[in-house]
């Protein structure tokens, strides 16, 4: 065991590391390129037996990807953003492949406008591909996830890929402490991988992903995807136990922070969670019964867990790091549908879009935040949604576009 | 490699080893062209196939292959291969499968992927020497959604996005000359229809490694509208008009397989297909047919 510094990128190629892959397909794209640059460095020294291929894009990294899990090898890879999208089609084929391996997602905002920081929008648009999602908060996590998810994809009762996701620039950027394991302790937990009867052998001639004809046997395998993604909240269970007894690290599938006594509850996902449970201890010291809970695995999704954590309490605030244009917050919806008809479900559940694009959200305004849900159960009825944003921002932008108008004029 | 096993129509093999009763049309000329390269290959092969027409041939639960198959998506069966590839070869290095367990990795495309939307990634994969065997299905247009035009469309060919009196304004991409620049190890053009330039094509691609890559063209009786008993004649007849010259590229040089001592004129080839009937009738235009002459002339002239 090494304690050192590492970004959530360098984290995620220990984990890839440690796993023992086998087979690395990629495609670089900022802010994940520094995981295959490790990557890289690692093959060409002979640090990793892995290989690795740069494909010409995330549309065939991805599927490279698939059928050398198809094949019955282990496969690590990694994207970002409009690469995720650009490989979205085979996302989808491949998790029905049922061919288990590992996508490590560094999100960041989509296009257009063009941006390199982060939020959910592109992760979120990968949650009903099949592929199972965990979402860390800490370098520390990236890692440790990483071993989690090859054991989660690749169990017996699940067969489905996973992606594990940070976020670009705070996560993959940001330097902080992380514990790498020694590889003997890694290999009692993850053995190396056994396909069983996913491969392509001559002596064993195989069909796979063939065509279907016609909506019932089409509907039976998507559906037994479905369960088979149900099924893996109780693996992931079993496998966070004995990683804990393992590594002395816990891992539930939703985090929860301060929630026990807590009247009031903030919901996220990602990194930017930790200046929530910052801003939780600052209200905490000013006599506030607030927690928080953050939903590691997405999917499946923890719904059992959520209630259990949520139902009792007076208002939640779901604070939503997305935009589903038209609609909303996509996590806020995700949490109504959980509580939805619980008779202990909380009466107030206020929905705030924040950090799009990689703006901050400050101490203040959730401070703000924790004021409205207040207020709202006091008074009986949540707000609308709303966006945070600032008089200083709108600012900002209005000089902007007196600048744009200026240049046009030009 | 000069010597062939397969110097007479006799030497050629009896029987086939791809299953019958798929779902494809009477008188496909690209079945015909993956049954003669599957009996050269044999079963010891993964096809990894792109959407199109041939993407019916695994229906669940059948598969007429006696080896293995994968089915990915229109753009990237070359990656796919890439997989497979690199994955096998893998799982030789750590001797974790034993080397009579390896397989010959085969892209199975149409012209809608391999001309077009699948291009990118076949770039990619001769750039990367990938050890496989493309076999392109050509039946010069979008065959399995109703033959509308596609980047391997010839001049004037009505499809079912081109059914002006002029036909398809475009002109047939040089996919040939495209992959050639790769400099990859082998591509060759083929035809069902002439079974032994074909078999002695996919003999001399299987015995070698690296990226070898072979355009079938595929008389195609539903979209370019023949009678599917006249499959193999239309096809000789691409030949002997000089149309679809058949040719293999090999250690840096381009040599022509099959050149026929006195060209057909186009339009014996042509007034065969409904696709090409506005050439004819109800007024024959003289104009269109002289410049799909003078573009076979052409050619060969250059060569």
């Amino acid at each position: 065991m090494k304690r050192t510094l590492l970004t959530g990128n360098g984290a995620a190629a220990w984990g890839a590391r440690l796993a023992g892959v086998d087979y690395i397909p990629a495609f670089p794209i900022t802010p994940q390129t520094e995981i295959i640059e490790a990557i890289a460095n690692w093959a060409d020294s002979g640090e990793i037996s892995g290989r690795m291929v740069t494909l010409e894009s995330e549309h065939s990294m991805i599927t490279a990807a698939g059928a050398a899990a198809a094949t019955g090898v282990r496969v690590f890879t990694a994207t970002s953003s409009q690469g995720l999208l650009y490989g979205m089609e085979m996302l989808y084929t491949v998790a029905g492949w049922r061919a288990p391996f590992v996508l490590v997602n560094v999100s960041r905002g989509l296009s257009a406008p063009i941006t390199l920081e982060p939020d959910h929008n592109d992760i979120l648009a990968a949650r009903d591909s099949g592929f199972l999602q965990i979402h860390c908060a800490t370098c520390q996590e990236v890692l440790d996830s990483i071993l989690l998810a090859y054991r989660l994809g690749e169990d017996e009762r699940v067969r489905l890929p996973v992606i594990v996701n940070m976020d670009g620039f705070y996560l993959s950027f940001t330097r902080e402490p992380v514990e790498i394991p020694n590889q003997d302790v890694v290999n009692r937990f993850l053995p190396p991988y056994d396909p069983e009867n996913i491969s392509f052998r001559a002596s064993q001639p195989t069909s796979q992903a063939v065509a279907v004809l016609g909506g019932g046997p089409y509907s039976y395998f998507r559906y037994e995807m479905h369960l088979a993604a149900q099924k893996s909240i109780e693996v992931f269970d079993k496998i966070t136990r004995q990683f804990s007894e393992e590594f002395g690290r816990s891992y539930d599938a939703v985090e929860a922070y301060r929630t026990e006594d807590a009247e009031f509850i903030f919901v996220m996902i990602g990194s930017f969670a930790t200046k929530a449970k910052e801003a939780v201890d600052r209200l905490r010291d000013a006599g506030r019964a607030i927690g928080l809970i953050r939903p590691r695995l997405l999917r499946p999704f923890p719904e059992a867990q959520i209630r259990r954590l949520l139902n009792g309490k007076k208002g939640v605030a779901v604070i939503d790091q997305n935009l589903s244009m038209g609609k909303g917050g996509i996590l806020y919806t995700e949490i109504a549908s959980a509580l939805y008809g619980q008779p202990d479900a909380p009466p107030i559940l206020v929905s705030f879009i924040g950090g799009l694009g990689g703006r901050d959200i400050s101490q203040e305004e959730f401070f703000e935040m924790a004021n409205n849900i207040r207020r709202a159960v006091e008074e009986g009825s949540a707000p609308p949604p709303r966006l945070l944003y600032t008089e200083g921002e709108m600012k900002e932008v209005r000089k902007l576009q007196a600048m744009a108008n200026v240049e046009r004029q030009m | 490699m000069d010597e062939t096993r397969f110097k007479r129509i006799k030497d050629l093999p009896s029987t086939h080893i791809l299953g019958t009763g798929t779902a494809m049309c009477a008188g496909c000329g690209g079945l015909e062209a993956v049954h003669e390269v599957y009996d050269i290959l044999g079963e010891k092969t993964v096809f990894v196939n792109a959407a199109g027409c041939m993407t019916l041939l695994s229906i669940y639960p059948f598969t007429p292959f006696r080896g293995s198959w994968l089915y990915t998506a229109m753009a990237s069966a070359p990656a796919g291969a890439q997989g497979i590839r690199d994955a096998l070869d893998i799982l030789l290095e750590k001797k974790r499968i034993p080397r009579d367990e390896d397989m010959d990795v085969v892209v199975l495309t149409g012209d809608g992927s391999a001309y077009g939307m699948g291009l990118s990634a076949t770039s990619g994969a001769m750039e990367r020497n990938l050890d496989f065997i493309y076999l392109c299905y050509d039946n010069e247009g979008y065959g399995n959604t109703g033959q509308q035009y596609s980047s391997a469309t010839p001049h004037a060919a009505r499809t079912s996005t081109s059914k002006g009196p002029k036909g398809f304004p475009g002109y047939k991409k040089d996919l040939f000359s495209i992959w050639v620049a790769h400099n990859p190890l082998y591509v060759a053009t083929v035809l069902g229809a002439e079974p032994l330039d074909l078999a002695r094509k996919i003999e001399k691609a299987k015995e070698l490694k690296g990226p070898r890559l072979i355009i079938a063209l595929s008389p195609c009786p539903t979209g370019w509208d023949f009678d599917p008993s006249e499959s193999v004649e239309i096809g000789k007849l691409a030949v002997k008009t000089g149309i679809w010259p058949l040719k293999e590229y090999i250690d840096g040089k381009v040599v022509h397989t099959k050149v026929p001592d006195r060209r057909l004129p186009v339009e014996e080839y042509l007034k065969k297909q409904g696709r090409f009937a506005h050439l004819f009738s109800p007024k024959r235009n003289d104009k269109l047919i002289g410049e799909i002459q003078e573009s076979v002339d052409k050619y060969w002239k250059g060569i």
